[in-house]
């Protein structure tokens, strides 16, 4: 009976360890989580491995570790903000065990989202206001924001047919490069270099970044090692977009 | 002093639209704009005062990485839904912009001089969130020692 309990909880914590790497946790965080939720549980001398691809677990002194392989990372910071708050939950003991692992299913199926709408103005604003931030140009506030709006549909639309995210980081700076000149050309806009700086900021990888340099200071060096790599191939992608299309036009 | 207050609100906009690309919960949101807001201006004023680039941006992620533990605390979320988007404004996007586009045109000595801003500034910011990280962490010690109910919520961290 214990053995089940255990089986269940390795699958629970395996479970929500899972959703929080694939929404761009750090380490250290998913692995303080399924150690609570271990200790929750009633088995508080359990084991557990995690990198940013893959995890282990088992309970001390009984076979049958589990592993759980991660195969796709995306940025989803509201899902780990739920499965935390989950974790609080169940360790004040408002749910079980099985409550628990049916809201992780749940939270699967249907993930909280931001309407396409709103990310689409959210990116236009974003590329506008830090534009003026960084180069004073009230200008061109305008069209940056068009063009930053462009950009991020050209990424999530390409993200939803390829699922390479280096990819459509490339083919939206080449878009946003492309836009910026020719709208200059146009006489819409006065400076390309403040259009295209401001457009880009969407893409920046802020979350690969930070989370690469947390993970380095607590020790995950696998972890954190892998994420900076993350991190630069979506600068080298987002620079070479940018570079290639310079040259050309 | 105008251009100041106008690149305050514009920086806002900016923390909590960034917040929305990354799906920050809702309740999460204002907070992480007033974070991002705040530690702008002081970076703001130690420019203003010449500290000099590094010194700001230190500044600045410092603050961000103080202010966004005691958030998170606070609202009981992770630190991440306050700290990424606070830090979107510190980014230099810029220098960065400059240093492709030399190296795209051929001027590989500008180029490699903007190269070395972006990595003094991405250094600063590195370090001025660690520098928060260990204010945070003198900070739970001391908490530890003085209060009853940290110790009875804080039991089973293994990091204290």
């Amino acid at each position: 009976m214990s053995n089940n309990r255990g089986h269940l909880m390795i699958k629970t914590a395996l479970h929500a360890g899972r959703i929080m790497i694939e929404s761009g946790s750090e380490v250290a965080r998913v692995e303080d989580t399924i150690n609570r939720i271990a200790i929750n549980a009633g088995f508080p001398d359990s084991k557990v491995y995690v990198t940013i691809t893959g995890m282990m677990m088992s309970i001390s002194g009984e076979e049958n570790a589990q592993i759980e392989p991660v195969s796709s990372r995306t940025i989803d910071l509201e899902k780990i903000s739920l499965v935390n708050d989950y974790s609080r939950q169940f360790a004040a003991g408002s749910i079980s065990l099985e409550q628990f692992d049916d809201l992780l299913t749940k939270l699967e199926q249907n993930p909280p989202y931001f309407s396409f709408w709103l990310q689409l103005i959210s990116a236009g604003l974003v590329s506008g206001t830090l534009e003026v931030v960084f180069r004073n140009n009230y200008q061109d506030f305008l069209i940056t924001c068009v063009i930053g709006l462009i950009g991020w549909a050209v990424f999530y639309g390409v993200n939803q047919l390829a699922r390479v995210r280096f990819l459509s980081e490339f083919l939206a700076s080449v878009a946003i490069g492309a836009m910026a000149i020719l709208a200059v050309r146009a006489n819409l806009g006065n400076s390309v270099d403040d259009i295209i700086i401001g457009s880009v900021m969407p893409l920046v990888p802020g979350v690969p970044l930070t989370n690469a340099v947390r993970d380095i200071l607590a020790g995950d060096l696998v972890s954190g090692i892998a994420r900076g790599i993350e991190a630069l191939m979506s600068a080298i992608a987002i620079g070479s977009g940018i570079a290639m299309i310079l040259q050309v036009l | 002093m105008i251009e100041l207050v106008t690149d305050l609100i514009l920086t806002y906009i900016a923390t909590i639209t960034f917040g929305i690309l990354l799906n920050v919960p809702r309740r999460g949101l204002n907070m992480a704009g007033w974070i991002g807001t705040l530690s702008y201006l002081a970076y703001k004023l130690c420019m203003l005062t010449s500290l000099g680039m590094a010194l700001s941006n230190l500044i600045g992620a410092l603050l961000i990485g103080i202010l966004s533990m005691q958030t998170a605390r606070f609202k009981k979320m992770p630190v991440i839904n306050f700290n990424i988007p606070a830090l979107v404004p510190f980014v230099p996007g810029g220098q960065a912009y400059q240093m492709v586009k030399n190296f795209a045109l051929g001027d590989n000595s500008l180029a490699l001089s903007y190269l070395l801003q972006v990595v003094i500034i991405a250094g600063a910011i590195a370090f001025g969130f660690l520098l928060a990280e260990l204010f945070n962490r003198l900070q739970a010690r001391l908490m530890l020692k003085l209060s009853s109910r940290w110790r009875h919520e804080n039991r089973h961290n293994p990091r204290l």
